[in-house]
């Protein structure tokens, strides 16, 4: 544990945006300083497993801190429930209970404040998931930027099922929920000043009841999920081939994206697969059962877009691959730095 | 999507490759130098190198604004950041650049007031709703974005803005070229022309190339099929011994270029007797400087400039890459020292430097197939 003889690989002079942003510098500051210093090791996921007297829970938590605090489609408010209430998901377990913590700076008005509790609220009402407690701290104005959220959950996980990156393996398929990107474009084109206009809303939601009818159709199957939120599917699926030493080959025109979402990415030189998403899922199924899989999603209310977009393959090792549709292929990496200011 | 999917039609992008097989002597090297930053990156963004034959190499040019950049430039427009009053704007692709004391997003960590702008205007719009800051434009870019600074320079001096100034580190693409064609281990044998730029220049300052040096030039456009018919039409030139400039990208790029932009750049800006960059050395006559009439908008004129000046690492081998005598990964820096996290040399700092692109898209692809 975290005594003077424990080796901290992160030599990084200061904390840059970047170690925030979900991308590589995040995972050398967790795996360099972080895990060594806190962790007594085992895999790094959204969320720990942890068992108490036979029973399997799993606990995770998240901190919000969006500008601007509300937009298209969602706000900070249903962000800080739907992103622990997802972390909880796709580690398979359904979200029970919630702490809040929160962060306010000093002269927000009230009127905004409720508007973010009441947003929570809802949120927390529609995920099925209790809210039990919390703490408030509220700091000098301008130390804060009007509110930031921290939400701590925990979730009892469903029975059957067996989610980690090593359990991988070469020719399982890659499904992704719905379309991706929504929620980082809306949020970068809510900040103004990029004078693009799109009617893109935030992609924000639960996925539990998605996840919790996958689970039930073909849970011994699936082997791994992840929300792909900051640093996109990119990064996500970097982490997959990193831990499971695999390759992950996708074909680009596969990949589910609204017409928005490509415009905005081509015009501002980003790549929709380094975007955010706030109600996505990846899952990684046996091939033998990821049409079923496929088809169990399409039936769920918000999944008629889920797509298979790629599969598994031993070589090159630790890598993620994506297929033009013309025969060429390039390395996704995951994101590096922070491309865009903080979106969630 | 309309102007980009006809591009990418995979039927047309196979006839297209076809042909490039065709035409291409069995027996022969290619060697095809894209001058745009913008073209590397495509090529492997879209994975073209995986649909040309072998005997077809492209060489990554110089036409990389940021990559090109001297470190120095970089520690002197965050040095007038530090002065309090300053708000220092950028393009984003300038965030994480880095001077010898840091890039402008550490700078923005340590709690300067740096911020990104998607244009100038943005930058003179920010000066005048704070009329007591000092908004500083740090400009970059070849002929494609010094018109807007131009525009915005005109602006500021019509509308009165005295909080505004311009840090100019615009560049122009003739003389870069002019100094690869010069370099005694110069191995190109035709150019892709840069698209961008030449809706400026338009073709014409291209043309010395194709009569004087014997190098035919495409102007292409920038998605997969426009950059394959610019191959197919050098390869023409090339089989049939012709040297000309052609132009592939003909729904953009005028012959004659933009008149108005043209004529903007003329009245705001002057040349530089010369200019360093990053890789290639001092190059005469190669960069823009403010003239004398915008004066009180030139940041140089303005303020105590320091003057900084950074000599890369001897070990990086940018120069050697740039003129295509090594493949980015045969520098002995890349992706050990050098990755696009933490750059050492020009060309991984910007997405569109070729060793940034090739390290994003294509080092891991070469290092699998490679037996261990």
């Amino acid at each position: 544990m975290g005594d003077a003889t424990t080796r901290v690989r992160f030599k990084e002079p200061q904390i840059e945006m970047a170690h925030g942003a979900g991308g590589k510098a995040s995972r050398r500051l967790v795996e360099g300083l972080l895990a060594p210093l806190l962790l007594r090791g085992g895999e790094l996921g959204d969320a720990a497993l942890l068992d108490f007297d036979g029973c399997a829970l799993a606990i995770t938590t998240d901190a919000f801190v969006v500008t601007p605090i509300t937009f298209p489609g969602g706000c900070i408010g249903d962000l800080a429930i739907h992103g622990t209430v997802n972390d909880l998901a796709v580690s398979g377990a359904r979200p029970e209970a919630i702490v809040v913590s929160l962060l306010l700076e000093a002269g927000l008005p009230t009127t905004v404040l409720e508007a973010q509790v009441r947003a929570m609220a809802d949120a927390a009402a529609r995920a099925g998931v209790r809210v039990v407690g919390g703490d408030t701290k509220v700091v000098e104005h301008g130390k804060v930027d009007q509110l930031y959220i921290t939400t701590t959950g925990i979730g009892r996980r469903l029975p059957g099922v067996t989610l980690s990156a090593r359990s991988v393996r070469p020719g399982d398929r890659v499904i992704v929920s719905g379309p991706i990107g929504d929620h980082g474009i809306t949020i970068l084109l809510a900040r103004g000043g990029l004078d693009l206009e799109s009617d893109l809303c935030s992609d924000t939601r639960s996925v539990f009841p998605m996840v919790e009818t996958l689970l039930q159709a073909v849970g011994p199957d699936i082997r791994w999920m992840r929300d792909p939120t900051r640093g996109g599917v990119a990064t996500a699926l970097n982490e997959l081939a990193i831990d499971s030493g695999l390759s992950v080959h996708l074909q680009e025109d596969a990949i589910p994206l609204r017409a928005a979402v490509r415009g905005a990415c081509e015009i501002l030189g980003l790549d929709p697969l380094h975007i955010a998403n706030e109600g996505q899922f990846l899952v990684v199924v046996d091939a033998s059962r990821a049409e079923e899989a496929l088809s169990v999603l399409h039936g769920t209310s918000r999944g008629a877009e889920a797509a298979i977009i790629g599969e598994i393959r031993d070589a090159p090792a630790a890598c993620v691959l994506v297929a033009t549709p013309y025969g060429g292929t390039r390395i996704v990496d995951m994101l590096v730095g922070d491309p865009l200011p903080r979106i969630c | 999507m309309r102007f980009v999917d006809e591009f990418r039609d995979a039927a047309t992008i196979r006839r297209t490759c076809e042909e490039i097989r065709r035409l291409a002597d069995p027996a022969r090297h290619y060697r095809l130098m894209e001058v745009c930053g913008g073209h590397t990156h495509a090529i492997y963004r879209f994975g073209l190198r995986d649909l040309l034959p072998p005997n077809i190499e492209l060489i990554h040019g110089p036409g990389c604004p940021v990559c090109v950049l001297p470190m120095g430039r970089i520690d002197d427009g965050l040095a007038l950041a530090d002065r309090p009053d300053v708000i220092f704007t950028a393009f984003g692709d300038m965030m994480r650049v880095p001077g010898a004391h840091g890039t402008p997003l550490e700078h923005k960590a340590r709690g300067k007031d740096v911020r990104i702008v998607y244009s100038p205007t943005d930058a003179l719009a920010l000066a005048q709703r704070h009329p007591d800051r000092h908004v500083l434009f740090f400009a970059i870019g070849f002929e494609t974005t010094a018109p807007s600074t131009a525009l915005v320079l005109q602006r500021a001096r019509a509308e009165g803005v005295g909080n505004f100034s311009v840090f100019s580190n615009h560049v122009t693409i003739i003389p870069a070229i002019r100094a690869i064609l010069d370099s005694p281990d110069m191995r190109i044998d035709a150019f892709i022309g840069p698209g961008h730029v030449s809706t400026v220049i338009g073709c014409r300052p291209y043309e010395w190339i194709a009569r004087d040096e014997g190098k035919p030039v495409v102007i292409s456009g920038f998605e997969p099929l426009d950059m394959l018919q610019s191959v197919v039409m050098l390869l023409h030139q090339l089989r049939e011994g012709r040297a000309e400039v052609e132009n592939q990208y003909k729904r953009v790029v005028p012959w004659d270029g933009n008149r108005a932009a043209l004529t903007a750049l003329a009245e705001v800006f002057e040349l530089r007797p010369f200019f360093e960059w990053r890789g290639l050395g001092f190059i005469s006559q190669s960069a823009l400087a403010v003239r004398a009439t915008y004066g009180a908008w030139d940041a140089e004129r303005r303020f105590e400039v320091p003057g900084v000046r950074v000599t890369d690492p001897r070990a990086a081998q940018c120069g050697e890459v740039l003129k295509g005598v090594l493949k980015p990964h045969q520098c002995r820096l890349f992706g050990k020292e050098c990755t696009p996290e933490r750059p050492v040399g020009a060309l991984m700092v910007s997405s569109e430097g070729s060793c940034a692109a090739y390290h994003s898209y294509e080092y891991r692809k070469t290092v699998a197939a490679t037996p261990a």
